[in-house]
């Protein structure tokens, strides 16, 4: 007799049809023809053509697309971090749900919801509820400005229209935006810890605000270097710069910038509470952080929120320093910013999110090779390294500008300076006593006696 | 080619409102589906299993709120530096298309080297505050 209880017939039968790599194959071949055949039988309306044509229609029809996309990559997201997780320790990881545990989200997903939302006594109910709802509203709506595929013109439009952008809004405080809500993250983080009543909790919040706003002067001062060198905070403009080029010559800003991407790339980590900036939710000290006490999808929805955050940190990086939507460096075949087509804008958009997910994938590994900061340390990585390093290579910038050597024409002014400061910076390290990242004089000395 | 920008905000609008409903449905959601069991070491207090001692209305390290109070001075900098640099960076290729805007900068006095003047007597006052700041120890965490 076996201890384990048998399987439910019916159990035993789902099992072996979602354990069936055929069945699963076939299925997402059908969610990915099913909307091409929505599509196109969609495009037989000639409503539907106008809808498309309006600027004001495609601007909702990218930003639904935006949300629906960000939704799927948070659980494909954790699946990935599972799996990634289990490759670099050498376990199996996730493999029960589906072929290859490639239906683990959606398992994650449905317990979430069965599970019971407790919302225990102590807490200020009212701020305990509406904390996780503000870091979701806040991580879905600054997208906004991010020129996802550059211009569209449909077959069907007249000749003589102006091309439509793809952006959800084509404001003119540009990437402005996405600093301003962005920096709202931190609400649904200090709410949630306070309202919770928890000293767990309360230190998590703690920690993470005082940790996100240290990290807002960096990656402000990161964005303020690729704005300089563009002279425009439109996201579409500095893409341009850098397919189109000024004065002949293209370049991505990664390799105009290096000491400005590093300041946006810590900053990223740190923003979204990533390893190895994870001292708001470090379980070894403070359980679960900020959400200790929530549950059931108001806990899934905190996790889900800081994916989507992400997701859109890492669309910022790949507008500002690797070319929006550009192919390869210097590579860009025909997808060029004056290709309107409809086949360069959905090549376009294929890639960009190719591109966020890469570096969703770097910041998986990341979290699985660099071990957490102590909190000292992490308050002099940003106030002693980054932020005088972004203020010095703003000064130099600023000079740059004044003589006009700050555009793509003149890229080897601005990639020299930043080798010659980052040469400065290393031997600074190297001979430095007590690196940013080292201990600090005044700790006591611990002795380890034998016993 | 570039499409010229509006400052029209309705799609971002729309965006919020849509995010605030799905939102909305998945709080109505967790709601209703799901058990509704409550006891009392259920409602109590999470700390690790022990009896909870007093609640996390306590005082915490005066540091924090250092933290925040120059964030805030940082932050108004950098937000006065964002004009700055939109107006500098496009200057010289303003002036090469003979925009209006560069035009009358230049005819007025405020050329380049006037305005990299100005925001190094603003670079000057940052850097003072921030090496006080240094030195009267507020980044020293320990």
């Amino acid at each position: 007799m076996s201890i384990i209880p048998d399987t439910h017939p019916v159990v035993a039968m789902i099992e072996r049809i979602i354990g069936n790599p055929l069945v699963i194959l076939g299925g997402i071949a059908a969610a990915l023809v099913a909307p091409v055949v929505v599509l196109a039988i969609l495009l037989q309306f000639a409503w539907f053509k106008a809808l498309l044509a309006s600027q004001m229609g495609l601007s909702l029809i990218f930003a639904a697309l935006t949300v629906f996309i960000l939704l799927h990559l948070a659980g494909l997201g954790t699946l990935a971090e599972r799996k990634i997780a289990s490759w670099m320790q050498d376990r199996i990881g996730p493999n029960r749900v589906g072929f290859w545990g490639i239906l683990q989200p959606l398992a994650d997903g449905g317990k979430f919801i069965l599970k019971e939302d407790i919302t225990p006594d102590h807490v200020d109910k009212p701020s305990f509820i509406l904390a996780p709802f503000l870091a979701f509203t806040v991580a879905f709506i600054t997208f906004a400005v991010i020129p996802w595929a550059g211009y569209v013109k449909w077959p069907w439009m007249p000749a003589d229209a102006a091309p439509l952008h793809t952006a959800v809004a084509n404001v003119d405080i540009g990437l402005l935006y996405m600093i301003a809500v962005g920096s709202m993250s931190v609400y649904g983080v200090v709410l949630g810890g306070w309202a919770s009543n928890n000293k767990y909790s309360f230190y998590g919040g703690m920690r993470s605000t005082a940790q996100m706003l240290s990290y807002e002067v960096p990656l402000g001062l990161g964005l303020l270097i690729v704005f300089l060198s563009s002279g425009s905070l439109s996201g579409n403009k500095i893409i341009d710069d850098q397919i189109n080029g000024v004065g002949g010559f293209a370049i991505w800003n990664i390799f105009m910038h290096p000491i400005a991407f590093i300041l946006v790339l810590v900053a990223a980590f740190a923003e979204t509470n990533r390893t190895p900036f994870d001292l708001a939710e470090a379980e070894q000290e403070l359980v679960g952080g900020y959400h200790t006490e929530y549950s059931s999808m108001k806990l899934a929805v905190f996790l889900l929120s800081e994916y989507v955050h992400m997701a859109v940190n890492g669309a910022l990086i790949m507008l500002l320093f690797f070319g929006g939507w550009g192919l390869l460096p210097f590579i860009n075949g025909p997808l060029t910013v004056d290709n309107h087509s409809w086949w360069a804008m959905l090549a376009k958009y294929g890639i960009i999110w190719g591109k966020i997910s890469a570096m969703i994938l770097f910041y998986i590994a990341i979290r699985w090779t660099i071990p957490r900061y102590r909190y000292d340390q992490l308050m002099r990585i940003a106030w002693k390294g980054l932020i005088p390093a972004g203020v010095a290579m703003l000064f130099i910038q600023a000079v740059l500008v004044a003589f006009n050597l700050h555009t793509h024409k003149h890229w080897y002014v601005s990639l020299g300076v930043n080798l010659v400061v980052l040469a400065f910076i290393l031997a600074m390290l190297g001979r430095s006593k007590n690196p940013v990242t080292g201990r600090q004089e005044n700790m006591p000395h611990i002795q380890v006696v034998p016993a | 080619m570039q499409v010229p920008v509006t400052g029209d905000f309705t799609p971002i609008a729309l965006l919020i409102l849509g995010v605030i409903a799905l939102a909305g449905v998945i709080a109505l959601a967790t709601h209703l589906i799901g058990p509704q069991r409550s006891g009392d070491t259920k409602m109590a207090t999470y700390e690790s299993g022990m009896e909870p001692i007093g609640d996390a209305r306590r005082r915490f390290n005066v540091r924090f709120y250092l933290v925040a109070v120059l964030f805030i001075v940082f932050d108004v900098e950098l937000i006065f530096l964002y004009p700055w640099a939109t107006v500098a960076g496009s200057y010289h290729e303003a002036k090469a298309a003979n925009a209006a805007w560069a035009n009358e900068l230049a005819a007025t006095g405020h050329t380049p080297l006037y305005l990299l003047g100005v925001i190094m007597v603003f670079f000057v006052l940052l850097l003072v505050g921030f090496i006080y700041e240094w030195q009267k120890g507020i980044f020293k965490w320990d």
